[in-house]
């Protein structure tokens, strides 16, 4: 009745799901199923997390333990259940708006404290869910319901921002480039601290609709021409890469991580007792 | 409805899922794929070289490799 990854990680009583049609959620979604299987992991030790939003619909989906919160709110809940049962591996799948606006301060300070929580971000540059109002990733001089004249904002570089903060992991991948986006996410899992792959994803029905984008296929299209591999990159003239927008590993590092410090204190007192 | 079709190479699609984004059609490299009444279809499944992109990229899981009949 379906793929094998598809029948051994997903609620396939639940399919379809809800998204539009073309949405790249559904791309996204199974790229994160995949670096789980890739790894081996054992499902009952995943749980996934997610906010609210057309992206944060998608743990309702996966066949794991799962936890669908409030908006902008699933790092928060995801480091009550790391800290309460650390041995547990923790996803959180989240949307532009919930972890760049109203979860922007848990991101931060999620990734400043080097959490061992893999976030994925399914960015999609549009609150999708409430009908296409602009969002912190939403590129200067696009279009939102909010933005009719324009946005005049500039938009987040959300690795940047979390790599910033101090999370050890941070990367780039697509829907199109869906195999990369896999090895991404594999290797953010295995990142003992906090890592933040973000997924480009296409909403054509509202992001597509608003800015004259045309079709799933032609958003599709605009990532492989508009993606930049960061190692490719490196070796490009300054302007080959205007109006590019870069994917891959951008930061890969090593630092104490929360939770075994958080035990160190446990251990150190349970000690002296 | 769902009934998978399977042929020489073991392409499977559920009807019932496909949403008709033209997704895996445009993206094939063979050009296996068509649209028919707004849903996907194989056109030539000789051509099939089981690169598994179609399904990689299908955002509803309509269109996938191996498998077989027995499971429906
Ligand atoms: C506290 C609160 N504020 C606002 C909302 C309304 N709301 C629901 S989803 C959403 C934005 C979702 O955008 P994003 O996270 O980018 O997900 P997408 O739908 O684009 O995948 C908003 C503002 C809410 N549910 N709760
Ligand atoms: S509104 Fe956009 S993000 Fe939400 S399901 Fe539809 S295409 Fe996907
Ligand atoms: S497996 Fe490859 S060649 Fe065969 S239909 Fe899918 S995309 Fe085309
Ligand atoms: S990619 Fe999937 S949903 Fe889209 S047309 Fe192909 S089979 Fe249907
Ligand atoms: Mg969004």
């Amino acid at each position: 009745m379906a793929s094998k990854l598809i029948k051994d990680y997903f609620r396939t009583d639940k399919l379809p799901h809800i998204w539009c049609p073309g949405c790249g959620h559904g791309i996204l979604m199974r790229s994160v199923a995949q670096a789980i299987d890739n790894l081996g992991l054992d499902k009952d030790k995943v749980c996934i997390v997610s906010g609210i939003g057309c992206s944060s619909r998608a743990p309702g989906y996966m066949d794991f333990n799962t936890l669908h919160t409030t908006h902008g709110r699933a790092l928060a809940f995801a480091t009550g259940v790391k800290l309460a049962r650390p041995e547990l591996e923790v996803i959180v799948v989240t949307g532009d708006g919930d972890c760049a606006a109203i979860g922007g301060n848990h991101l931060i300070h999620a990734a400043r404290r080097n959490i061992n929580i893999t976030t994925v971000v399914f960015n999609n540059n549009i609150y999708g869910m409430t009908g296409g109002q602009y969002s912190p990733t939403t590129p200067t001089n696009e279009f939102g319901t909010t933005a009719p004249y324009g946005n005049i904002d500039k938009p987040f570089d959300i690795p940047a921002l979390a790599g910033a903060a101090g999370a050890t992991y941070t990367a780039r991948g697509t829907a199109y480039h869906a195999k990369q986006l896999t090895k991404l996410v594999e290797k953010g899992i295995k990142n003992k601290g906090f890592s933040l792959i973000e997924g480009i994803s296409i909403c054509p029905t509202y992001y597509g609709r608003k800015n004259k984008k045309g079709s799933a296929v032609d958003m599709m299209n605009w990532l492989k021409d508009n993606a930049v591999d960061i190692k490719v990159a490196e070796k490009l003239p300054k302007e080959k890469l205007e109006g590019k927008f870069l994917i891959g590993e951008f930061k890969n590092t090593t630092e104490p991580e929360y939770t075994e410090e958080y035990m160190k204190i446990i251990e150190r007192f349970q000690k002296e007792r | 409805m769902s009934k998978a079709i399977e042929k020489k190479a073991n392409l499977q699609i559920k009807r019932d899922l496909c949403k008709g984004c033209k997704i895996c059609v445009q993206f094939c490299p063979k050009d296996v794929l068509t649209m028919e009444g707004g849903k996907v279809k194989i056109k030539d499944i000789e051509k099939c070289i089981e690169c598994g992109l179609c399904e990689l990229r299908c955002p509803d899981y309509a269109i996938f490799l191996g498998g077989s009949e027995d499971e429906e």
